[in-house]
């Protein structure tokens, strides 16, 4: 399976016509939809512009939650099973600018709400590299595309982990660059603060390649960045040497002896001596437990609070799938409660709750403090240190039917840590660091905000030191 | 009898390009869903992008009723479901307002009022629907357009109070040139709070809002029947209950729409898509100072220093064009009781006439204080300026020009006069021993000369010579 640099080299050679890459992504995307169900919509014709980019003609694949004029964009919800977007995201645009060809949009958690792949409109999306595993999510098909070969990147969408843990559980790469350097126009909003674009690709290279294409300031999106200027691919060889990272100490307690959390901790400890030997400073630091456990029900508490609001727009009413009754309110309740699955109306319940008059103050202005107070603490280590690094994921993908224990240390702590990156807008991104139990696990690197080049070239030349780049899905080889 | 106690919640719809926070037009158009955007239509992932003009256009109205602004500019959600906002949510300003504790001077029936307001924000407008039996048709044209809603104190005490607060707001909004304010396009609408309380009580009475009321006749016809409503209630010794209410124009009374206790809680919380954006202390100079002197400190103007009557300036600065046009003239230097008579009445009474309005006429204020010089200077009498005034609107001549087209320009030289005094004279002997008879013939005598000039001749040089001439 060849990278993007590589693909443009055949076709640039005219080894390969664009319309013959496109084509063959459309069968292997068909051929493994039935097996682990990627895709929402595999598209027909390929429809290329020619431009200069170093992207013209080469395929991918984008979440469906992603506004793609004229094409079926579902946010793998049944509220919007019938819905053709009018116009097109911001990223779209460019992606079509640049002459990259969409194959198909991918299946995704109900709305992205949710983190196992399991809860689309279209059923469950599974990890190509062993089908009784989640892929996580809820970057889902994006992810599994990508581990699956079937297109050399994706696009997906962050708001907690929703690249970043995906992208581990498949054993690629997976970015989210700081909040605001990729625009949100046309992105289905889940929880505006915390949502973020990214990229998964079987390498940092590729990563950084349609990262400089998407990126940049955006009229449309209020909280879009300057332009920065910079051409992170450019930047990938930079010397790391005296670069300083830390993990968080009360992450890798395994107080519990869980096995599996050991055998991450050790893939871990090998990624860090490769550090070293890069030039790289790895020390360990410590945050306040308390805070720490905080992370997951402050996620929950903001994101529930801001979802309710996002998706008051899915009524049926103008688009989507029109409910029955006698008055507007019935119509609407008719095609909410058919529209949704449990899991996101309790959500909207939960978010509702929280931003009621008499509970705001407690529950969602609280949160928004205690966002604060992680966000100032990482600030200050940032003060001394260019990025954290962890173990992406506290074990292997999961089992289809698996629920983790949402009160342990484990699952509160190592198992959503990387919503610091959203927390804080960081540029955050995860590699593969290697297998356990057969299964691919990953490494995060979040970094400071703004410095999306200086995540990415750590990220590189850790990848470099490692045999993981460019890995596609065990049963595929 | 009880006190009324009266609260105002006005909206009104800013002038701008485009909408508050899309890219669609915001113009009033009766052809429905054609100024609307995919923001407007909240389709899935749309974002907010705020409007410079609507937010300049608050700032001004804001300082106009002299308010504070925000050092940040920043906005709320608030959260409800209904067709009309297909978002499920309004953006709004709730902790923040674009303005807090500020007044407006108002005057009822000859007597200053000062009205405070609690705060002025800054907001979108909602779809408007129309209900029919089995179906209701919405048009989107007005969803999104920037709207700013005023807040009053408690402090309003009567329907006269309400009418002249809401005339004067909607008179900065035209002075200011941030609204058309029009009602009959639903542009300007008002939520009323109306409460009782005893003469000498200490705590104000339990409150009813009154909704979207969308004509000044309309608010001062709610506030009666409403007061009469509570009064009845209160006077049989019953308690008012906290509710909104919902004004029939066609029945002339309020009807119950909910309950306190069926308030609505909008959940109120930050739009994440909207940063905070600094408003810096040097554009809002600028805004201030792009604002033009008001109605109410015009009319004190023109009361206190131009010594013309309370009604006349009333006229004057109903319109800000006409304002405008008086002041230009008095900077030309006409005299302000002069430049008001011929404006209040020649000028508005044909104006109304030709179905014009005065920045349409072509007679400038150059030529009206031209018009009235030839006349202080006796060029003209008062009875041509007025022909030379009509044609002057007819033809966009100056009044120098159609003076001397006209062949009107008065004859004033003595020895000019005296040869015509002499002619009639001489043509009437006969009546001149009438004349010494102490017959009533003189006149006759003016009407012979003043035919001879076609009314040209200086009425008051041509008595004296002609008396001169006949005493002699």
């Amino acid at each position: 399976m060849k990278n993007i640099l590589e693909l443009r080299e055949e076709i640039d050679k005219g080894n390969v016509t664009k319309e013959e890459l496109f084509n063959n992504s459309v069968d292997m995307a068909k051929k493994y939809q039935e097996k682990y169900n990627s895709f929402v919509t595999i598209l027909d014709n390929y429809e290329g512009i020619d431009s200069n980019s170093i992207l013209s003609g080469i395929p991918y694949a984008m979440k469906d939650n992603v506004s793609t004029k004229g094409i079926l964009t579902t946010g793998s919800s049944n509220i919007l099973a019938n819905y053709v977007p009018v116009y097109d995201a911001t990223i779209y645009e460019k992606l079509k600018e640049a002459g990259a060809v969409l194959v198909g949009k991918t299946v995704l958690d109900e709305l992205a709400i949710g983190g196992t792949g399991t809860t689309g409109h279209t059923g469950v999306v599974l990890n190509p590299w062993d089908k009784t595993r989640q892929i996580g999510g809820s970057s889902a098909g994006s992810a599994a595309a990508v581990a699956l070969g079937i297109v050399p990147f994706a696009i997906g969408s962050d708001t907690g982990d929703s690249i970043r843990k995906p992208a581990a559980f498949g054993g690629v790469v997976g970015f989210k660059p700081t909040y605001g350097r990729i625009s949100r126009y046309g992105l289905f909003a889940f929880a505006s603060s915390l949502d973020h674009l990214g990229v998964f690709a079987r390498n940092v290279k590729d990563v950084a390649i349609v990262t400089d294409i998407v990126k940049g300031h955006d009229s449309k999106d209020m909280t879009s960045l300057p332009d920065d200027d910079r051409e992170y691919s450019k930047l990938l060889d930079n010397d790391v040497t005296g670069r300083k990272l830390f993990y968080i100490k009360e992450a890798l307690e395994n107080n519990d002896n869980d096995p599996e959390m050991e055998k991450i901790i050790e893939n871990f400890k090998v990624v860090i001596e490769k550090c070293k030997t890069l030039g790289i400073e790895v020390c360990e630091e410590s945050i306040d437990k308390d805070l720490l456990k905080a992370m997951y029900p402050t996620y929950k508490a903001i994101s529930c609070a801001e979802v309710t609001s996002n998706d008051a727009n899915l009524t049926g009413i103008h688009f989507g799938v029109r409910g029955e009754g006698n008055t507007p309110d019935e119509i609407i309740m008719d095609a909410r409660t058919k529209g949704f699955c449990e899991l996101i109306k309790r959500r909207f319940v939960l978010g509702s709750y929280i931003l009621q008059r008499e509970n705001q103050e407690k529950l969602f202005l609280n949160a928004c403090r205690v966002r604060r107070m992680i966000v100032d603490r990482v600030n200050e280590l940032f003060r001394e240190y260019d990025g954290i690094i962890m173990p992406a994921a506290e074990g292997i993908a999961p089992k289809l039917e698996y629920e983790s224990d949402m009160l342990s240390d484990k699952f509160l702590i190592l198992g959503n840590h990387m919503v610091i990156g959203n927390f804080g807008g960081y540029p955050s991104i995860t590699i593969p660091s290697g297998f356990v139990d057969n299964m691919p696990v990953g490494i995060n690197i979040t970094g400071r905000v703004k410095e999306d080049d200086v995540v990415l070239n750590i990220a590189n030349k850790i990848e470099g030191s490692m045999e993981y780049a460019n890995q596609v899905a065990k049963e595929m080889k | 009898m009880y006190k009324v106690v009266i609260g105002l919640e006005v909206h009104c719809e800013l002038k701008s390009n485009s909408k508050n926070f899309s890219s669609a037009r915001n113009s009033y158009s009766t052809v429905p869903n054609s100024n609307v955007s995919v923001v407007d239509l909240a389709f899935p992932g749309i974002l907010p992008v705020v409007n410079k003009e609507a937010v300049r256009n608050s700032i001004k109205m804001a300082l106009a009723m002299n308010c504070e602004v925000p050092e940040y500019l920043t906005f709320e959600r608030k959260n409800y479901f209904y067709p009309d906002l297909p978002k499920g949510y309004q953006i709004t300003q709730f902790k923040h307002p674009i303005g807090i504790n500020g007044y407006v001077m108002i005057n009822v029936n000859g007597e200053d009022k000062k009205v405070e307001i609690l705060d002025t924000h800054l907001e979108e407008d909602t779809a408007s629907l129309e209900h029919y039996n089995a179906y209701s048709l919405i048009d989107y044209n007005r969803c999104g357009v920037p709207l700013l809603e005023t807040v009053t104190a408690p402090c309003i005490n009567s329907a006269d109070e309400a009418i002249a607060f809401l005339e004067t707001l909607r008179s900065i909004f035209l002075y200011t040139d941030t609204s058309y304010a029009r009602s009959d396009r639903g542009q300007i609408r008002c939520d009323v709070n109306v409460s009782l309380m005893e003469e000498d009580a200490l705590e104000l009475g339990t409150k009813v809002e009154i909704k979207n009321i969308n004509s000044f006749s309309s608010v001062r016809e709610a506030i009666i029947c409403e007061v009469a409503r509570q009064t009845e209630i209160l006077s049989n010794g019953g308690k008012i209950s906290q509710e909104t209410r919902r004004y029939d124009e066609n029945t002339n009374e309020t009807y119950l729409m909910r309950s306190k206790e069926d308030a609505l809680d909008y959940k109120y919380f930050t739009d994440p898509n909207l940063p905070p954006v600094k408003i810096s202390r040097e554009w809002v100079n600028e805004i201030k100072d792009e604002i033009p002197r008001l109605q109410y400190e015009r009319s004190l103007l023109y009361i206190n220093d131009y010594a013309i009557s309370r009604k006349d300036a009333y006229t004057i600065v109903r319109e800000k064009e006409i304002s405008d046009y008086y002041e230009e003239c008095i900077s030309l230097g006409g005299d302000p009781q002069l430049v008001c008579n011929w404006l209040t009445g020649s000028v508005i009474g044909n104006m109304n006439k030709m179905g014009l309005t005065i920045t349409d006429i072509s007679l400038t204020p150059n030529m009206l204080v031209e018009l009235i010089k030839l006349i202080n200077d006796g060029k003209i009498s008062g009875k041509q300026g007025k022909d030379v005034l009509e044609k002057s609107l007819e033809t966009g001549k100056t009044p120098s020009q159609l003076v001397s087209e006209m062949g009107l320009s008065q004859i004033t030289d003595e020895n000019e006069i005296r040869n015509i005094v002499i002619d009639v004279i001489n043509e009437n002997l006969n009546l001149v021993e009438d004349y010494k008879a102490g017959k009533r013939v003189f006149d006759y005598f003016i009407g012979q000369i003043m035919k001879k000039t076609r009314g040209r001749a200086n009425p008051v040089i041509t008595s004296r010579i002609l008396k001169e001439e006949l005493d002699k």
